[in-house]
């Protein structure tokens, strides 16, 4: 059966280039960093290329790179870890639409006597500058927005926050999982303190992320051991993980002008097509503001993990933010925090476009969509 | 992950639609929990002669509707009655976990269809 992949969100296969560099990172050169001896030293020289190389990409310097186990955890030290430099409550601000790994960590450190100001979007996904400013208050210690939302697509105005961020004194991280090899992603155009990568959601294995953390920005380690990544994040570095992660980037970033226009002619492509050939579809996120590669849609009617099942039957992958098909059996907080009604985000759909699609999977998608709906229509009792 | 059994109920359900005068409808669910169900009946003799149905919902909801209609269908009411959620599930081999939470919506909105029916006739 024909297979597309469309849920690059998710996660995205590991570029062959990217396991070449890796592999004798496993058989050969399987040393550890800390060690004095040639093996060690061979380690530590690919940790230190694998840092220059990130920096670069990134327009950072390479000790303000560490290195952790992926986005999740990237988000976890620079919250929980900016918050440990301040004895007594501190205050945070983030956004509605954060990725769990935001969203649960505050709301952890609002369990323990912290307090959070959770700030709305508006229809399209873009956070609300205004109440944002309002909300600062006196022991504000961290602001936390994301570069652009995994399941919409909306790109937020990173460097608006960060020169209000930067203009009271508040450390202001981003997590650029999504956004990196899709929009520029550049430390001192965004003006960011912290940003979280991932590197499995770029072509690279799964398993390594790094934080960027500015000079002279503070944070506390939140795992304790030895003196790894300036203490910081202590722990054996995962060598091949952190060699594919920087293999991965250098590659998004080579490819960028293709890729991103590739993936711009795709996306247009199918919410056009989408549009012009079915009834009561809606495009949730903003139209222009958005992931090159995400594409989010409603079909009036008909329930996500339904359409899911169907089109996995024709070798499509995608996923929705419908309650029915997530672990938590909770429909999706980002489409209810734009305001859709309650069917619509039952009925939602998540496209997240890859280097690797074509227009001719686009043209087999549609054509499965119009088939799929109809089909669910009749049976609905809606 | 679902049975191929569930997989066979959602992608070729039986008894889909409506049925004009209807002698029972039961409807159950609503669009903010993601499901809705309604069974149509027909009854001639104290018989389900039609039992059909129309959903909104997830593959659980798609599949328990097609096979509570075609349990019901040609039994008695009183035999009708009789089905429970165990019937349901032995007949689509079973469900994964977490998603059994479901299932007993289907038979609920029969059981409603039922009830209306009985209602239905006093008048």
């Amino acid at each position: 059966m024909k297979q597309v992949y469309m849920d690059h969100s998710a996660t995205t296969p590991v570029d062959p280039q990217v396991v070449d560099a890796m592999l004798p990172y496993f058989t050969e050169k399987f040393g550890n960093s800390s060690s004095f001896h040639s093996f060690g030293r061979e380690a530590a020289k690919a940790l230190s290329a694998a840092r220059h190389k990130i920096a670069d990409c990134i327009g950072a310097k390479s000790n303000e790179i560490i290195f952790t186990s992926g986005g999740t955890e990237s988000d976890n030290l620079a919250i929980l870890g900016t918050v440990g430099q301040y004895a007594g409550v501190s205050h945070i601000i983030t956004s509605v639409i954060e990725h769990p790994a935001v969203l649960n960590t505050c709301a952890y450190l609002e369990r323990i006597g912290h307090e959070v100001t959770y700030i709305p979007v508006d229809a399209d996904g873009i956070i609300d500058i205004e109440a944002l400013v309002s909300s600062i208050k006196e022991n504000t210690v961290l602001i936390s927005v994301m570069h652009a939302n995994n399941e919409i697509g909306s790109i937020q105005p990173i460097r608006e926050i960060a020169d209000i961020a930067n203009s009271k004194g508040i450390v202001f991280h981003t997590d650029a999982v999504q956004s990196l090899g899709k929009i520029p992603v550049n430390v001192n155009d965004l003006g960011v303190d912290l940003l979280s990568i991932s590197s499995h959601k770029i072509h690279g294995p799964k398993g390594a992320g790094m934080l960027y953390i500015k000079d002279g920005t503070s944070i506390s380690p939140i795992v304790f051991g030895g003196g790894h990544e300036r203490g910081l994040r202590p722990g054996t570095e995962n060598i091949s993980g952190i060699v594919g992660l920087a293999t991965a980037v250098d590659l998004a970033m080579q490819r960028y002008d293709v890729d991103s226009r590739h993936l711009l002619d795709l996306r247009n492509s199918l919410i056009e097509k989408t549009m012009a050939t079915i009834d009561g579809v809606r495009l949730n996120g903003h139209s222009t503001k958005r992931l090159p590669n995400n594409v989010n849609l409603s079909f009036r009617s008909v329930e996500g993990e339904s359409l899911l099942m169907m089109l996995d039957l024709k070798g499509i992958a995608v996923s929705t933010g419908s309650a029915c098909s997530s672990k938590s059996l909770k429909a999706s907080h980002v489409l209810a925090s734009i305001g859709l009604a309650a069917d619509f985000i039952h009925g939602s759909l998540r496209i997240s476009l890859g280097r690797g699609n074509s227009m001719e999977d686009i043209d087999y998608l549609v054509s499965s969509l119009q088939e799929i709906v109809s089909r669910l229509r009749e049976i609905s009792a809606l | 992950m679902y049975s191929k059994k569930v997989i066979e109920q959602f992608t070729n359900p039986l008894n889909v639609g409506t049925i004009e005068n209807a002698d029972g409808i039961g409807e159950v669910g609503s669009t903010v929990d993601g499901d809705i169900i309604t069974i149509y009946l027909k009854v001639d003799n104290g018989v389900l002669s039609e039992v059909k149905f129309k959903t909104f919902g997830c593959v659980v909801a798609i599949s328990t509707s097609t096979i509570v209609t075609q349990l019901a269908k040609g039994k008695t009411i009183e035999e009708a009655q009789k089905i429970t959620n165990d019937d349901v599930l032995n007949a689509l081999d079973g469900l994964p976990e977490g998603k059994d939470r479901c299932s007993g919506f289907a038979l609920d909105a029969l059981n409603k269809a039922i009830d209306n029916y009985i209602e239905f006739k006093k008048d």
